[in-house]
């Protein structure tokens, strides 16, 4: 992890990326999976990882097409030929030649040495290529200012942070669409995972630490949102919309996000602390702007977990609904 | 006095739980009665519970396991038929018992179904391929396989009084620290496992020594079977893995027990380094299981192709690769945990390398298969489904190990299915095909076919009907462990599943039907020769069921098939070899130790569960004086006189002039 423990990481100054990259969709067209499995294409055009909406989860996507691609090219001759040589040399089939004898072959050996360290050479080369170029806390390379979100998991619900327009809000993310967003994690509490399906690369929250992931929507719409590293009780319902809004909305949404709600202080975040679950969207007018560094440096505490006082707690403590 | 223990730790106002714990307490006590009133009990004392012999050993491991199998199984169902009820709903299992299932069905399912089949098919099988009459140590692998029962009985003990984990099979912190999990489910995970842990580590010791250092005469490593190949390797890995895997839940033991500060949010803890330590098991451990599989199928499917291995050797160095690989690859469990770029490349590409030696193994099946002669008995059937089926899982494999599809997939249903498809696939198809196989040695009589292939297709079917829609949810984003779900594209895909669920329940009762069907027809079934398969290695050079020494003479081994070699030269020269000196057989004592220091084990593990101190200290000391008991004991073997050693054989050698009858002027 970098950053390290209960340190902060600086946020790198996304203006001095240098731009190579338009920010443009790399297209997975649904043609292509359905050429490879019908699985893949199922999948592929009804809001999955397949069905990628930014650049982020398009180029994970088309790696993960590709992968599936080079190894399809061994694995279906293979499975034939399981199938093939088990018809063929049935002990029923007169036809086919008994050749107990045939125990070794130096040809045969160095083919199935070769063939799997050839295919495994290629996609380690897609894999270095890949594991570089799609790094989450790598920024993605584009004329605009990507806009800064602040993410603390929490028991179970999602706190997004915008510490440029100072506010805050609950399960619920609205960014402009078209623009890099920058995201900085961590958690209150357990480690979970943040993760927009069709947006990409998931990344995980953990207590006295930043992760950092650099996502993109390409065009305005909703996505869903979850959390991808189980937390507790509460974690089926840890998930959130993701609102990818042209420009002049999300003004506007900021513009409504300040005029109603409560404030994010120190004492507001710490009744948000508490667990509880199914929590419904709501946003906060202001944000204290040393919030997020605080729960990273554990100035703030973590958030506790279930309350202990009860009876049976400490043998069976059950969520309070 | 108790504790934490009060009367409400057990869950009466769950029915759930309660009926379900209730019906096997019930099973049990039943079970315990009917023994008790046929007068069973002196009888499995004796021969059984206190037996050191490797084969009854073997049998019970893969007894235990085959029950904690069902269990697991029952633990699916219910997880299955929630997803598929739970779709803008709850469900009938709330997350707090939710939680606490799908943790025990993959902590049961790894450590308490298959790694005791699979340690219980090498216990059977390995000293009998290596032409010997035990293992190393027999009183200690028998301490071994009480103290993986008092595992498994722990966690079952938390159905009925207090909880399991409700944190997933490997307990990540902060979520199973004290402040998160205050309740005793987590205990029950931590000392079952290190419990259990410190029998598996004696077995890997045991496997180990036996392995290298008590084998036949002429039975040099490279004319071993491929079986006891990887089951040297699982062991070495069991040798380098276990000790990471006790320490590191000491560690959270002790940061729960005592307030250390190893994994916790606060005062330095490093959550971190928990999962890279539980992974640096983890990733061996699966080949631990894998690899036996390899060399079960190693055996099955050169016996049913009529042929030997296609290139041995290759295959051998196919299996230590892998055993080294296993160990530099473990950072791929968490790529998403933001480790950058160089990292997750070397693990990714690590990761990848391992396929290679996967691959190798898999196309020297295939040209065994070549030339060959198939039959297709049950054993082969599932070596075929299984050649296919892991095929599908190593790909999915791989494709998870690069990192960008990963960060697409991690956690998914994607990944639910990638290791069901490689341990179902592979372990599980292995497990039933090695029982299949070594059943009529182990009882003397096959198990029933017709059943058996039913089991099997039903199972096959079953498994990707089940398991490939679980690929599709994952593409559509699907995440794992949720108790309910509000997507509407996914419903599909876990309702399918959820049909899926109901073939394998139907394939699971074939598989019940076919022991009561075999058993009953157990006189038409019976196998008088000894090698009911037309077998290569030793195992099947002795009777079914073989004698407690095994072999009344240590076979003299010349090649690398040689019960194959020995009846060639019977054909050929038709006669047997000529009957040997028969000398008397020294063998080691029945011992109750294990037995008893698991029993005190059990004590100490609950007494720590519920803080009953007291009862802490008392366990610990009687497991104790136990050991030490047994150390000074003075007689540790008996003598099987020459007389009965030749009855035996002579015997056996009858059975096998027939054979040879049978076989009169036939090519070998
Ligand atoms: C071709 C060889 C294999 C490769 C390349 C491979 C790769 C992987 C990778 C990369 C993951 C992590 C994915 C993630 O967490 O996002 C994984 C998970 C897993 N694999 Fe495999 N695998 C292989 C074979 C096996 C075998 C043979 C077994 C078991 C017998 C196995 C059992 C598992 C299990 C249990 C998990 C997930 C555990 C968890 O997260 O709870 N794998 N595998
Ligand atoms: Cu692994």
């Amino acid at each position: 992890m970098r950053g390290g423990v209960g340190t902060v990481k600086q946020l790198p100054d996304s203006r001095s990326a240098v731009v190579t990259r338009p920010l443009q969709r790399h297209a997975v067209p649904c043609r292509m999976s359905a050429a490879l499995i019908a699985l893949l294409s199922v999948s592929g055009c009804s809001g999955g990882v397949l069905d990628a909406q930014g650049p982020i989860g398009a180029a994970d996507a088309k790696i993960l097409l590709n992968a599936v691609g080079i190894m399809l090219v061994i694995v279906v001759p293979t499975i034939i030929a399981i199938l093939a040589f088990g018809w063929w040399f049935r002990a029923s089939n007169t036809r086919a030649r008994y050749r107990p004898e045939f125990v070794y072959s130096g040809g045969i050996e160095v083919v199935v040495w070769g063939i799997p360290t050839l295919v495994i050479m290629f996609l380690g080369g897609v894999i270095w290529i890949g594991s570089h170029d799609l790094d989450p806390f790598k920024p993605i390379s584009s004329p605009d200012k990507p806009t800064e979100v602040q993410v603390v998991s929490l028991d179970w619900k999602w706190l997004f942070i915008y510490p440029d327009q100072g506010v805050a809000s609950v399960n619920e993310l609205a960014v402009p669409a078209g623009i890099p967003v920058h995201f900085s994690l961590t958690s209150a509490s357990v480690m979970n995972m943040f993760f927009v399906p069709q947006l990409g690369s998931m990344i995980a929250t953990m207590n006295g630490m930043v992760t950092q992931l650099h996502l993109a929507a390409d065009k305005p719409g909703e996505f869903y949102g979850q959390s991808a590293q189980f937390s507790g009780d509460g974690f089926s319902d840890m998930n959130f919309i993701l609102r990818a809004v042209p420009q002049d909305g999300f003004a506007q949404w900021i513009a409504t996000a300040r005029q109603s709600g409560s404030a994010l202080d120190r004492t507001s975040y710490l009744a948000l602390c508490q667990q509880s679950s199914n929590v419904r969207p709501f946003t906060y007018r202001t944000v204290d702007a040393s919030l997020f560094n605080a729960v990273v440096n554990q100035q703030l505490p973590p958030c506790p977990g279930p309350n202990i006082e009860g009876p049976g707690a400490t043998v069976r403590p059950r969520l309070e609904r | 006095m108790f504790g934490k223990l009060t009367w409400q730790a057990i869950p009466w106002d769950q029915p759930i739980p309660l009926v379900a714990g209730s019906v096997v307490v019930l099973i049990v006590l039943a079970v315990l009665a009917w023994v008790v009133i046929k007068g069973y009990l002196p009888y499995l004392w004796r021969e059984w519970i206190t037996s050191v012999d490797h084969k009854r050993i073997g049998v019970m491991y893969t007894l235990l396991g085959a029950v904690m199998l069902l269990r697991g199984f029952i633990d699916a169902i219910m997880m299955r038929s929630q997803q598929a009820a739970a779709f803008r709903a709850a469900g009938y299992l709330p997350p707090e018992h939710y939680d606490q299932i799908f943790s025990a069905h993959g902590t049961i399912m790894i450590f308490f179904a298959a790694m005791p089949i699979v340690i219980g098919l090498m216990n059977f099988a390995v000293p009998l391929q290596l032409g010997v009459r035990d293992v190393a140590f027999p009183t200690l692998n028998s301490t071994s396989f009480w103290l993986t029962a008092t595992g498994a009985l722990l966690v079952n003990i938390s159905l009925v009084i207090g909880e399991f984990a409700r944190t997933g099979w490997l307990v990540y912190p902060p979520l199973s620290g004290l402040p998160y999990s205050p309740g005793v489910g987590v205990d029950y995970y931590l000392w079952a496992l290190l419990i259990s842990g410190v029998g598996t580590l004696m077995t890997g010791i045991n496997f180990v020594t036996t392995i290298l250092k008590i084998r036949a005469p002429g039975m040099s490593y490279l004319r071993m079977t491929i079986f006891c190949w990887t089951a040297l390797a699982a062991n070495l890995l069991i040798v380098a893995a276990f000790p990471i895997l006790t320490a590191t839940l000491a560690m959270l033991a002790l940061d729960r027990y005592l307030d250390f500060h190893f994994f916790t949010n606060e005062a330095g803890g490093n959550m971190m380094m928990f999962i890279n330590l539980i992974w640096a098991w983890g990733h061996p451990e699966v080949y631990i299981l894998v690899l036996p599989a390899f060399g079960i199928f190693s055996e099955v499917i050169s016996t049913f192709s009529g042929k030997p291995l296609f290139n041995y050797r290759s295959m051998v160095a196919a299996t230590m690769f892998i055993c080294l690989v296993s160990y530099m690859v473990w950072l791929h469990h968490f790529f998403t945990m933001g480790a950058g770029g160089n990292v997750n490349a070397f693990f990714g590409i690590s990761t990848s390398i391992i396929a290679v030696g996967t691959g190798v193994k898999i196309y020297n099946w295939l040209f065994t298969m070549y030339g060959g002669r198939i039959r297709f008995a049950t054993p082969m059937l599932w070596s075929m489904g299984f050649l296919v089926t892991f095929v599908i899982g190593g790909m999915t494999g791989v494709l998870l190990a690069v990192p960008p599809a990963d960060f697409l997939l991690h956690n998914s249903l994607f990944l639910v299915a990638h290791f069901h498809n490689v341990i179902i696939g592979g372990v599980l198809f292995a497990a039933f095909a090695g029982i299949t196989y070594w059943f009529p040695k182990a009882f003397g009589f096959k198990l029933d076919e017709g059943w058996g292939k039913i089991a099997f297709w039903l199972s096959l079917i079953g498994f990707y009907v089940v398991f490939m829609p679980l690929y599709v949810a994952g593409l559509l984003g699907m995440t794992r462990r949720l108790q309910h779900y509000d997507v509407a594209a996914w419903r599909p895909w876990v309702l399918v599943a959820g049909i899926g669920i109901i073939i394998m329940i139907c394939a699971a009762a074939c598989q019940v039907v076919q022991f009561v069907v075999s058993i009953r027809r157990r006189d038409e079934l019976r196998d008088e020769t000894g090698d009911p398969w037309d077998g290569r290695s030793l195992e099947w050079a002795t009777a079914s069921p073989p004698p407690p020494f095994n072999f009344a003479v240590l076979p003299d081994v010349r090649g690398e098939e040689p019960y194959w070699e020995i009846k060639r030269r019977a054909i050929e020269t038709q006669q047997l070899s000529a009957e040997p000196k028969y000398e008397p057989i020294e063998m080691p004592r029945n011992s109750p130790t294990g037995f008893i220091t698991a029993f005190f084990c059990t004590m100490t593990g609950f007494a720590l569960i519920w803080h009953i101190w007291w009862m802490v200290g008392l366990g610990i000391v009687a497991a104790y004086a136990v050991f030490v008991w047994f150390a000074w004991r003075d007689v540790t073997e008996y003598s099987i006189p020459a007389e009965e050693v030749a009855r035996f054989d002579r015997a056996r050698r009858q059975a096998r002039e027939q054979w040879l009858a049978q076989h009169a002027g036939q090519p070998a």
